[in-house]
């Protein structure tokens, strides 16, 4: 029978030949991850169970990235109880302060490999499905429920194929796509379903563009984005080839093309991801704070291609801005490059990897009234910070071009003037 | 182990209430239900917990606590005094973490447009069924029943408890 990536390996941790959408399967977990606000709420579970073993230490991973280093007593309480629990049951895969960072995009860096069945106590686990990898967001009381039987169970999603044709414009990026995808299926247009890219565009794509891709599958109510393994995964995350891709006659529930060499900077506007307009249609809107960072933003390539136009200029007077690269291994080679003296020299401030005001823990919290335009991936109200706030979700691009002029900006506008 | 009947007075709400609005995220640093339960809401309805009556039922439209996998949302309701959920429609996350977490969540289409504010409901979680007041019956999805029984225990907790309790190892 002819099957999807996600079947099959929903099939092959469920120890099935085949599965098909609809079926409920119980799957055994390659990758379970927690971070510094699920992981102490699963511990309290743990706790009243009266066992917290993990079972298997070498699958366990724990990441501090939601507020790093602890911004009050009460996060450096639950950084500590982590910590204890790491250290108890030495948990070598533990991201403590120093080798923090943003947990997908760590997961990506050391972790997932093609074809893996990966939870996270984060809904944004989808990311990883950009690897070739199963991946998806469970609470923190289901994976206690991981941590001490390995296994979880899964209805068997239908799949969603959504083909990209062509190639970027310059100043358009994975980011504009997966927002005009978004704007397109609406909010609730992928539910329960795992969300499979496909095409020349997604081949041509970086493996950074791809995790942006997968990454806000989810705001669409996806299970899991996912993209079939090429070279290009396995030369980042190695695993071997062939192991699962969609066959050709495999079913989809739906499909829907998008052509992205006609594709403009798309922008999500308050308060809603798929809220979509392109950057043409947005008028003039002042922006008191640009964000670049986030497991969707906050990568080399997004931080290159913002540098690239922020570099030599400076940040409009009455506009903030602030970036965080996504990883340490990621701060590193920005600052290697000369992206974040880029960034610095242009008025800008540079954090320590984390999630930062993402979802209005630390580091750039809105005030009323204030608009911000995010590389983030929500802009729900309250998100950031006040609930009077305005949130525009963009791309690197557009943010940096925003930056300069202190209000949306296309960044083709400024790339053209070269 | 909870009982598979209830019966609340309904609280209406639109469609796509994210996680970010039932428990904004700078909360996440808490962990204590009735900590949690003061902030059920605010980002929509503020003081929340003090406005709804218990065992109140949230009768929503499509794609109810999209967003985050916080399971401190269902918590925070559950907690708040919330009865269950019925929706048109729930994000896959909030579905399973309520169920998880004992709060039961009906899927009905039609539930916010036949049912008014106030209005008393009887939800028969093992039937599928939702009665309103003037005695018709709204047909639920029925439960996988595995699901049902995770509900009948008061939740996954008490799941694990029995297998992995005291004694048990």
């Amino acid at each position: 029978m002819a099957m999807t990536i996600s079947e099959k390996i929903l099939a092959r941790a469920s120890g099935k030949k085949t599965v098909e959408p609809g079926e409920y399967v119980v799957g055994k977990i390659d990758l379970a991850m927690i971070h510094d606000l699920t992981g102490p709420l699963m511990l309290k579970v743990l706790k009243e169970v009266g066992y917290d073993k993990p079972w298997d230490r070498e699958k366990a991973v724990i990441i501090f990235d939601h507020q790093v280093p602890a911004n009050t007593a009460v996060t450096a309480q639950l950084h500590k109880e982590l910590r204890e629990y790491a250290e108890r049951h030495q948990l070598i895969n533990f991201h403590d302060v120093g080798r923090q960072g943003v947990c997908h995009q760590l997961l990506a860096e050391k972790y997932v490999k093609p074809g893996m069945l990966v939870v996270g106590a984060d809904s944004h686990t989808c990311t990883l499905g950009a690897l070739g990898a199963f991946a998806t967001g469970i609470g923190s009381t289901e994976m206690a429920s991981v941590f001490l039987t390995g296994e979880l169970w899964f209805r068997v999603p239908e799949t969603i194929r959504c083909m990209l044709n062509g190639e970027f414009g310059i100043g358009v990026s994975a980011k504009d796509a997966i927002l005009k995808i978004i704007g397109t299926l609406g909010v609730d247009g992928a539910l329960y379903c795992a969300v499979e890219f496909v095409g020349q565009g997604v081949e041509k794509m970086s493996i950074d563009g791809r995790l942006t891709l997968c990454n806000m599958a989810i705001e669409m109510g996806g299970k899991t984005g996912i993209i079939n393994p090429d070279k290009k995964t396995l030369a980042f995350a190695g695993g071997a080839a062939g192991a699962f891709v969609s066959d050709e006659d495999a079913e989809y529930s739906k499909t829907f093309e998008f052509e992205l060499g006609r594709l403009s900077p798309q922008v999500a506007m308050p308060h809603s991801v798929d809220n979509v307009k392109p950057i043409e249609e947005v008028g003039d809107v002042e922006i008191d704070q640009v964000f670049i960072g986030s497991c969707t933003n906050g990568r080399l390539e997004d931080l290159e291609s913002a540098a690239a136009i922020i570099k030599g200029k400076k940040v409009k007077a009455g506009t903030r801005l602030i970036v965080i690269p996504a990883s340490q291994q990621i701060y590193l080679e920005a600052e290697r490059r000369g992206y974040l003296r880029d960034f610095i020299q242009a008025g800008g401030v540079v954090c320590n990897p984390n999630c930062g005001p993402c979802l209005g823990g630390h580091m750039g919290i809105l005030a009323d009234g204030e608009a911000c335009a995010s590389t983030s991936n929500r802009n729900f109200i309250g998100r950031m910070g006040s609930t009077k706030a305005k949130v525009y979700l963009v791309s690197p691009e557009t943010a940096a071009a925003t930056a300069i002029e202190g209000k949306l900006t296309d960044p083709r506008a400024l790339l053209r003037r070269r | 182990m909870i009982v598979t009947t209830l019966k609340g007075k309904a609280w209406i709400l639109g469609d796509d209430i994210d996680t970010d609005v039932i428990l904004p995220g700078k909360y996440l640093v808490l962990t204590e239900p009735d900590d949690l339960a003061k902030h059920a809401l605010e980002g929509l309805i503020p003081d929340f917990y003090k406005k709804i009556s218990p065992g109140g039922i949230i009768v929503a439209g499509k794609n109810f606590g999209c967003g985050s996998s916080r399971e401190h949302a269902p918590l925070a309701l559950k907690y708040a005094g919330v009865g269950a959920v019925i929706a048109r429609s729930f994000s896959r996350i909030f579905f399973r973490n309520a169920i998880n977490i004992g709060l039961p969540v009906v899927i009905a289409k039609d539930a916010n447009s036949q049912i008014s504010q106030g209005e008393e409901v009887l939800i028969d979680l093992e039937r599928g069924t939702v009665r309103k007041s003037d005695g018709k019956v709204l047909i639920a999805e029925n439960y996988p029943s595995f699901l049902l029984d995770i509900l009948k225990d008061g939740g996954l907790l008490q799941n694990l408890k029995k297998r992995f309790g005291e004694g048990k190892l």
